[in-house]
């Protein structure tokens, strides 16, 4: 951390400079535990925030950082889901194991399909994403004996941290539990990202014809990171699962693969904060929005949607960051 | 014998791929021409189904006369998208052509819940669409009868311009190399507004026509979503004979998987799609 001027020249500073946490980022992580004291009746919405940006943080590594676009994401979260529902029923509730299963199901599901998704790229990659994800949700609509189809899996327990600690009706113990368990993934994201490998995904983002040509396999980086996102997306179904003790087949939908997609350019693909960011404005929105009207929050959805793609290209914090450099561009 | 039953449901999955050819050969093309990810196709689709169920319920008119108006309807509402908001991300990846028009379909069935309700809407068929004929001991619905008359009809009249217009051959430059032809003089981006608002025309009709057989509520959008991306995949980019071959494939696997092995589902169709494109990632008869 000698200078920052000689940083754009070494690697390996530049990467120091970018480990180095910013004041702005302090603040955010210290603002999520404001719920607690600010807003203790809405505790259960803000474990559901904490476990979509969980979920978008998983897509924005493939989405964001290596540019693999995948409308079927839902399938690792929804294996996530499920395998810490079926622990639980069959008596393994203790919820660290499920986070452990639920990681280790989807990461070898993402494994075993990452072989496929490394050869496409473009439309039949979409579709690809898009058809395996259907796959699995219509596996799981068969396979009623171990799934409960449409039903839902019945008899899913709400298990105790370590033994002791209880999930509260209130979601003291769900928010505690979802915001730690989303921290220490992000510790874990933000050091990837910021490694030698997560400037090789970029890399492949840009051009990934060119990166093989100055010694980064690209394939081999993708079969990597899309394990590493399946597992992170596995570990937040199954943190729903334990928090709200259901599993429906909501958890594997289409509309759950396009909504994360959203979530995460709403906040900005490609940047850290972007999906926490992006959940938080949206599932906000949608709980106001479906206190109202809940059969026209696709049509609000929708005209944010079309708002974002059309002025905000980068997402908000995009958008946050081009007004932050014109100020400062401005004023010195 | 056995061959009536397995006749019936090869017609009926012919009707329905005829069905599937209608709502889906626009967005091949468009999206060959132009690679623009149009998403909201099946929005189109969805507003050419209204204007028929509101025309026939409401106002009385014949089923019949209002297909022309379903066409119409969604033809003006795509060329009104196409030069407000489409034609500022022809450059853009395809991400953002995809999130702008999942946007839409989403604005698409918010308004429709809006408008319509969320109820199923059916519509009045005169009563000789209605029954049904005996041929080599299958029951043919007359509907469906009329469905591949249509498509056939279509598919023949695409085929003929395509082939024999100044028009057409303007079409196939345009998907075969569009900077080449845009070298060559062709107004690329007239043909294409004209090819969208056909395209989306038809899909408005494919939407009309699909009432009789699935009904028509807001979710129509998406539910036919998935259905025209395989066949839009599976077909090929830019082939009307593609499409043609991968909504019939499409619409029989799906028919004869419901009647056959109603336990698995849809799985079959997502199966014959994956496996299909992981084979051939251009489509079936995609030259790219």
């Amino acid at each position: 951390m000698t200078a920052t001027s000689t940083a754009a020249f070494d690697p390996n500073l530049h990467l120091q400079a970018q480990t180095r946490w910013r004041p702005i980022e302090v603040a955010f992580w210290a603002a999520t535990l404001l719920p607690f004291v600010l807003f203790p009746n809405h505790l259960v919405l803000a474990s559901q925030i904490a476990i979509t940006a969980l979920f978008a943080l998983s897509l924005d590594l493939i989405l964001g950082y290596a540019g693999i676009v995948s409308l079927g994401h839902a399938a690792f979260f929804g294996l996530g889901a499920y395998t810490a529902g079926i622990l639980s029923k069959y008596g393994f509730s203790d919820p660290l194991l499920g986070l452990l299963a639920g990681a280790a199901v989807a990461g070898l599901a993402g494994y075993a399909t990452s072989f496929i998704i490394a050869r496409f790229r473009h439309l039949p990659l979409i579709m690809i994403t898009m058809g395996l994800g259907f796959l699995l949700l219509e596996a799981a609509n068969s396979a009623e004996w171990l799934t409960g189809g449409s039903d839902g899996l019945q008899g899913v327990r709400k298990g105790r941290l370590f033994g002791t600690i209880a999930f509260d009706l209130y979601g003291y113990t769900a928010y505690a539990y979802a915001l730690i368990v989303l921290f220490v993934v992000f510790l874990a994201v933000r050091r990837l990202i910021n490694s030698p490998f997560g400037l090789s995904l970029r890399g492949i983002r840009e051009n990934s014809v060119r990166m093989p040509a100055i010694g980064a396999p690209s394939r081999a980086h993708i079969r990597k990171i899309y394990t590493i996102s399946a597992a992170i997306a596995g570990i937040a179904g199954a943190v729903l699962t334990q928090t709200t003790a259901t599993v429906s087949l909501g958890v594997l939908d289409f509309q759950r693969s396009a909504e994360i997609v959203i979530i995460l350019v709403l906040g900005g693909a490609g940047r850290l904060y972007g999906g926490l960011v992006g959940a938080i404005i949206f599932m906000v929105a949608r709980d106001q929005f479906s206190g109202i009207a809940p059969q026209y929050w696709y049509f609000w959805i929708g005209a944010l949607l079309v708002a974002v793609v059309m002025l905000l290209p980068n997402g908000v914090l995009g958008g946050l960051a081009k007004l932050g450099s014109r100020w400062r561009g401005g004023s010195s | 014998m056995a061959f009536g039953p397995i006749f019936g449901v090869l017609f009926d999955g012919f009707a329905y791929g005829m069905l599937l050819f209608l709502l889906s050969v626009g967005l091949s093309v468009t999206l060959g021409m132009m690679n623009f990810v149009n998403l909201a196709h099946c929005a189109f689709a969805m507003l050419g189904g209204y204007t028929s169920v509101t025309l026939t319920n409401v106002y009385g008119w014949p089923f019949l006369a209002t297909l022309p108006l379903a066409f119409l309807a969604a033809a003006a509402a795509s060329v009104v998208f196409e030069r407000t908001l489409y034609r500022r991300l022809y450059r853009a990846s395809e991400l953002d052509q995809v999130l702008l028009t999942i946007g839409l379909t989403f604005v698409a069935v918010g308004a429709a819940a809006y408008v319509f309700g969320t109820i199923q809407q059916h519509v009045r068929t005169p009563s000789y669409m209605r029954g049904s004929i005996d041929v080599l001991g299958a029951n043919l619905g007359a509907y469906r009868l009329f469905l591949v008359g249509v498509g056939l009809a279509i598919m023949l009249l695409l085929v003929l311009m395509l082939e024999y217009t100044r028009f057409g051959a303007q079409v196939r430059a345009a998907v075969d190399n569009q900077r080449m032809a845009r070298g060559l003089g062709i107004n690329v981006d007239l043909a294409f507004a004209v090819t969208f608002a056909l395209g989306s025309g038809l899909a408005g009709l494919g939407g009309a026509l699909a009432i009789e057989v699935v009904g028509l509520d807001p979710a129509f959008a998406f539910a036919f979503l998935v259905y025209v991306l395989i066949v839009v995949s599976v077909g090929g980019l830019g082939s009307v004979g593609g499409s043609f071959a991968a909504a019939v494939l499409l619409g029989i696997t799906d028919i004869a998987g419901k009647y056959y092995v109603p336990e698995v589902g849809a799985f079959l169709i997502y199966l014959m799609m994956v496996v299909l494109l992981m084979w051939r990632p251009a489509g079936l008869f995609g030259r790219r």
